[in-house]
């Protein structure tokens, strides 16, 4: 069985090196990979410590900026660029967290969510960030001074290669002793901290780990796009990383790979899905549903958490589940 | 005369200004903390229904010639209604779940609700004018007080301080707080507890729809005007605690007050000072101003 998941990401990554020459728009496949990553690391928090954080968005737009900030004002590379985005998504987490710990269960998203909310307000108003504008013109630069990285190409094999190495490091620490005891965290708590573990601080080392990671996935898109925007930091966004856990399967660690791809698209795309839509059924109404996206996720997020609580891959592993329990 | 290099009329104008949206934080929050009593739900989507409040008196006057006393009381109504539909279609299944759930769900249901708006109204402002009984304004000597803002203070301190009353005096609220202790147990004792939930949860959204209608001539309605609320009154909640029922009443108002002093003082901070607090509060008082350490 390991080996047929083996198989599964094995044939995703050959996928993912083929794409370009596939017809797939590299800077689309990359964006996606981001938000994957994003994904990926909000869901280390929720999906194995339970802690639903309403503020990820901050992280990710926090590092956007960082990234952005050293690699056009100071002229640093993109390796310190990316550094330095992760280092400042991992400070915040560290500063968030202190406050948002303190407190559990639906205190601890609504402390994140206005501690976000306060860093949203800092960004429109700092001087750097280029408030409503956000910050243009962002060099994509030389890898370690030697890799030019302004073809397209170029930038998403680099891309591809962080995504994964940093998909990796997901995957080693849900399975190592670390991931364990986060695991027994959220479990029983009490018996946590019975059995001699400090767990505030577990928490507070895997909120840092999961906010620095989204910095990473936020820093790497300033590379990829050249800009990052107000947008990154609102609190939609936060909402948008949650609804990709979510749907793709809370707590499995190729659910928020599938979720963030489905959000995406669905965003991208949902005004051809209407005009579709309008054609088959005749009701002109649809043909505005390009506009409507938050009408539309809300849709998803009421029958995902009506119906649907496992998500995508969540279900395909119940269902495989039952098929081998009946062998 | 002034007051650390302020004028005094200035200072007092915003102090008034910070006790309106003191009243909205202040009514916004006790809803929340009722339903969060009873339900165990986060309810997201509190800024939604206090829009669809605002929204509603708009549309009364817009296409039936209904004026503001009579939405002031139809608003909540049918917000009301509203909330009971969507408590028994869809709350009342997930109550077992993860308190998370609950967050979600009514954060999808806002965007739908807030959706559907938009999709006829966009998000620029509407306009509304207050009721010609309440426009103009009254010159106190030492300022000139707005007749509408007064009101609203007014209207918002009755309905918190009758919230307070019928919940900590009376046999109603005797039940309601024994819901919120043991459920099982007060269902044991003959009472229709499914049934005081919905009915709490309609009365809930009834206040942020009440709020809702009390800031349509104060605040530009748009489908957008109860998303950045919500988040402060979540603030609100974590500096109050949810303990307490005057203590979400108090530090609603308060909030306002140091929110109206802020903009005099130091305009840039005005949109922050309230989340600075929440950290603060958090650091020496973690469970909240009136809050219990569980």
């Amino acid at each position: 069985m390991v080996n047929k998941q083996f198989l599964g990401y094995a044939l995703l990554l050959l996928a993912l090196i083929a794409a370009p020459f596939l017809g797939a728009y590299p800077i689309l496949v990359i964006k996606l990979l981001c938000f994957a990553l994003f994904a990926s690391a909000f869901n280390l928090l929720l999906g194995f410590t339970g802690f639903l954080s309403f503020g990820h968005a901050a992280f990710l737009g926090s590092a956007g900026y960082a990234a952005g900030h050293v690699m056009k004002v100071w002229g640093w590379t993109p390796e310190l660029g990316l550094l330095a985005g992760m280092v400042a998504g991992a400070a915040l987490g560290g500063l968030f967290g202190l406050f948002a710990i303190r407190r559990q269960g639906i205190y601890f998203s609504m402390i994140t969510l206005a501690l976000a909310q306060m860093f949203f307000f800092f960004c429109l108003q700092a001087p750097f960030t280029g408030g409503e504008d956000g910050l243009q013109g962002v060099p994509r630069g030389k890898l370690f001074g030697l890799l030019d990285l302004s073809s397209d190409l170029v930038m998403y094999y680099v891309g591809l290669v962080i995504v994964v190495a940093a998909f990796l490091l997901i995957v080693r620490t849900v399975h190592s002793p670390f991931g364990q005891i986060l695991k027994a965290i959220k479990e029983n708590e009490p018996r946590a901290i019975s059995l001699g573990y400090d767990t505030n601080r577990f928490k507070l080392i895997a909120f840092m780990i999961s906010a620095g990671l989204s910095g990473l996935a936020g820093a790497l898109k300033t590379e990829v796009l050249g800009f990052a925007t107000l947008s990154d930091v609102h609190w939609s966004m936060s909402g948008s990383v949650i609804l990709m856990t979510l749907v793709g399967g809370l707590g499995t660690l190729s659910g928020p790979l599938v979720g963030a791809a489905v959000v995406i698209a669905l965003e991208n795309k949902l005004g051809e899905v209407g005009n579709w839509i309008a054609a088959v059924s005749g009701i002109e109404w649809f043909k505005s549903l390009g506009e409507s996206v938050s009408l539309v996720t809300g849709l998803i997020f009421v029958v995902c958490v009506m119906a649907f609580r496992r998500g995508i891959m969540g279900e395909i592993i119940a269902l495989r589940d039952r098929l081998r329990a009946k062998r | 005369m002034e007051i650390f290099g302020r004028p005094l009329s200035a200072m007092l104008s915003q102090l008034l200004l910070g006790l309106v949206n003191g009243s909205f934080y202040a009514i916004l929050s006790l809803g929340l903390a009722v339903i969060f009593g009873l339900l165990n739900v986060i309810n997201f989507a509190h800024g939604a229904l206090f829009m669809l409040g605002a929204v509603l008196a708009w549309m009364g006057l817009e296409y039936l010639g209904v004026n503001y006393w009579v939405m002031l009381f139809a608003a909540p109504l049918i917000v009301a209604l509203l909330g009971i539909v969507i408590e028994r279609l869809f709350l009342k299944r997930i109550y077992k779940l993860d308190h998370l759930y609950g967050l979600l769900l009514t954060l999808g249901l806002t965007l739908v609700i807030e959706g559907v708006l938009r999709s006829f109204y966009g998000v620029s402002g509407l306009p509304y004018s207050a009721p010609e009984a309440l426009s103009g304004a009254t010159d106190l000597g030492f300022m000139v007080l707005p007749n509408y803002r007064a009101w609203v203070v007014l209207a918002s301190l009755v309905v918190c301080v009758g919230t307070w009353y019928v919940i900590e005096r009376t046999k109603l609220g005797a039940y309601l707080r024994a819901g919120t202790e043991n459920p099982r147990l007060v269902e044991a004792f003959g009472v229709n507890v499914p049934l005081m939930v919905t009915l709490t949860y309609g009365f809930g959204v009834a206040l942020a729809a009440f709020a809702g209608v009390l800031a349509a001539p104060v605040i530009q309605i748009s489908p957008l005007m109860g998303q950045n609320l919500i988040i402060v009154v979540f603030a609100v909640v974590v500096i109050g605690g949810m303990g307490s029922i005057l203590g979400s009443i108090l530090t609603g108002l308060g909030l306002g007050i140091i929110e109206g002093f802020t903009k005099v003082f130091y305009p840039e901070a005005s949109s922050t000072v309230v989340f600075v607090i929440m950290a603060i509060v958090l650091l020496f008082r973690p469970a909240g101003l009136f809050g219990k350490e569980k």
